[in-house]
């Protein structure tokens, strides 16, 4: 994931070149298959040699949603493919929260 | 007191940039008697060293895509690529010691005579499952991932141009035993296959959704240890139903071939359907169900 980051920003960097890369920004879905520690964790390293060697990472969460059928009303998930927290229904689905997207970046 | 520096007043000669608050005096309290406060603004003072109206040197960039857009792309192109060569492709995913290798190996044995088979098997390392599916007779690419932890669209396009599966053939593709990365990494299969077996626990659905819920079909293999295993079969049902009303669910036993028929019967079912529906509306479908 954090390569397919890199690739992207180095290639907006032959559209137009720019100097450093002062800071990347990821969307991040609460529920989306990605961890934002794990994803800090790892993007210095995987940073390196690039032309986002030394950028910070903003990572922006999203909290997951649901829209209940039962219910009729919008209601927060923590989990996937769980029944609705309030009236315990199947008829759910997932409004937010499966974000993954690389934002923006700042650069010089 | 000097309101700009702080200093004494009149303690020692330095120069606020205004021509009449110069002052002046014999004991200067600081060893860098002389200093300057004249007002700038630095306009050069970014790295491009220089100032154009409207642009700031620092500036930002919107891109706004999403993350493994690229894969995506990837798999788009081999699902037409399958597609055009007549190409019926299986992604199989499940843990390791699964049983996946022994279902697909005695699935080429009683199927290979009836259509062509090719197989993409990926591992960590060694080409041990690989050299198992040639000894049964299908031609296979062993794929090493190395530190990776699943297949990706790229790897796949690789191993076609490796294997070129003839028309009308099955592409079985053993994916990396891992239950959670496969399921975020499209390889252009026509389904995902996952395997579970009655070792496992029955929450396994519960406890690994998205895989669950990326499947197609679910097999739930060595159902000849039931008697020895405690799996509660109506449970492990409930659970995969729980987080994908739509999947198949197919009990088999690769030891024994107990119900693998009924996979067979599914593979052909779904070929047939996959290559009579109109190609550009699985992408728009999984876009929807997503």
């Amino acid at each position: 994931m954090l390569e397919s980051i890199i690739e992207t920003v180095e290639n907006e960097h032959r559209k137009r070149p720019f100097g450093r890369v002062r800071m990347i920004r990821l969307t991040l879905g609460a529920l989306a298959a990605a961890e934002a520690e794990s994803l800090r964790f790892c993007f210095a390293i995987i940073a390196e040699g690039s032309v986002a060697e030394g950028a910070r990472l903003d990572i922006d969460t999203v909290r997951g949603a649901g829209w209940c059928a039962d219910c009729e009303a919008s209601v927060a998930l923590t989990e996937r493919y769980a029944p609705c927290p309030v009236c315990g229904g199947a008829r759910l689905r997932l409004t937010a929260g499966e974000e993954l997207q690389l934002t923006e970046i700042e650069v010089e | 007191m000097c309101a700009i520096c702080g200093c004494g007043g009149g303690d020692h000669a330095h120069s606020h940039g205004l021509s009449d608050r110069s002052h002046a005096l014999a004991s200067p309290p600081y060893a860098s008697s002389d200093h300057s406060h004249a007002p700038s603004i630095e306009f050069g003072a970014g790295l491009a060293a220089v100032h154009i109206p409207g642009w700031s040197p620092q500036r930002t960039i919107r891109i706004e895509r999403a993350i493994l857009s690229k894969n995506d792309a990837l798999a788009e192109i081999n699902r037409l690529r399958l597609r055009a060569a007549d190409v019926f492709a299986l992604n199989f995913v499940s843990s390791p010691g699964s049983g996946k290798t022994s279902l697909l190996v005695r699935t080429i044995t009683d199927v290979l005579s009836r259509r062509p088979i090719a197989v993409i098997e990926g591992d960590q390392q060694t080409s041990l499952d690989a050299d198992r599916i040639r000894r049964a007779g299908a031609p296979a690419v062993q794929l090493n991932t190395g530190n990776g932890c699943h297949l990706d669209a790229h790897m796949v396009a690789q191993s076609l141009d490796e294997l070129s599966p003839i028309p009308g053939s099955l592409l079985f593709i053993e994916n990396v035993g891992n239950l959670v990365c496969p399921a975020a990494f499209d390889l252009g299969e026509a389904h995902k296959v996952v395997v579970l077996s009655v070792t496992e626990g029955e929450d396994k659905p519960l406890k690994y959704p998205n895989m669950f819920a990326a499947a197609d079909l679910m097999l739930l293999n060595k159902t000849d240890l039931l008697p020895h295993v405690e799996f509660d079969m109506q449970a492990c049902v409930e659970a995969a139903r729980r987080v994908n009303p739509a999947i198949d669910i197919l009990p088999v036993s690769a030891r024994t071939g107990a119900g693998l028929s009924a996979f067979y019967d599914w593979i052909e079912a779904r070929r047939l359907s996959y290559a009579t529906a109109p190609p550009g509306i699985e992408p728009l479908n999984r876009r929807i169900s997503r």
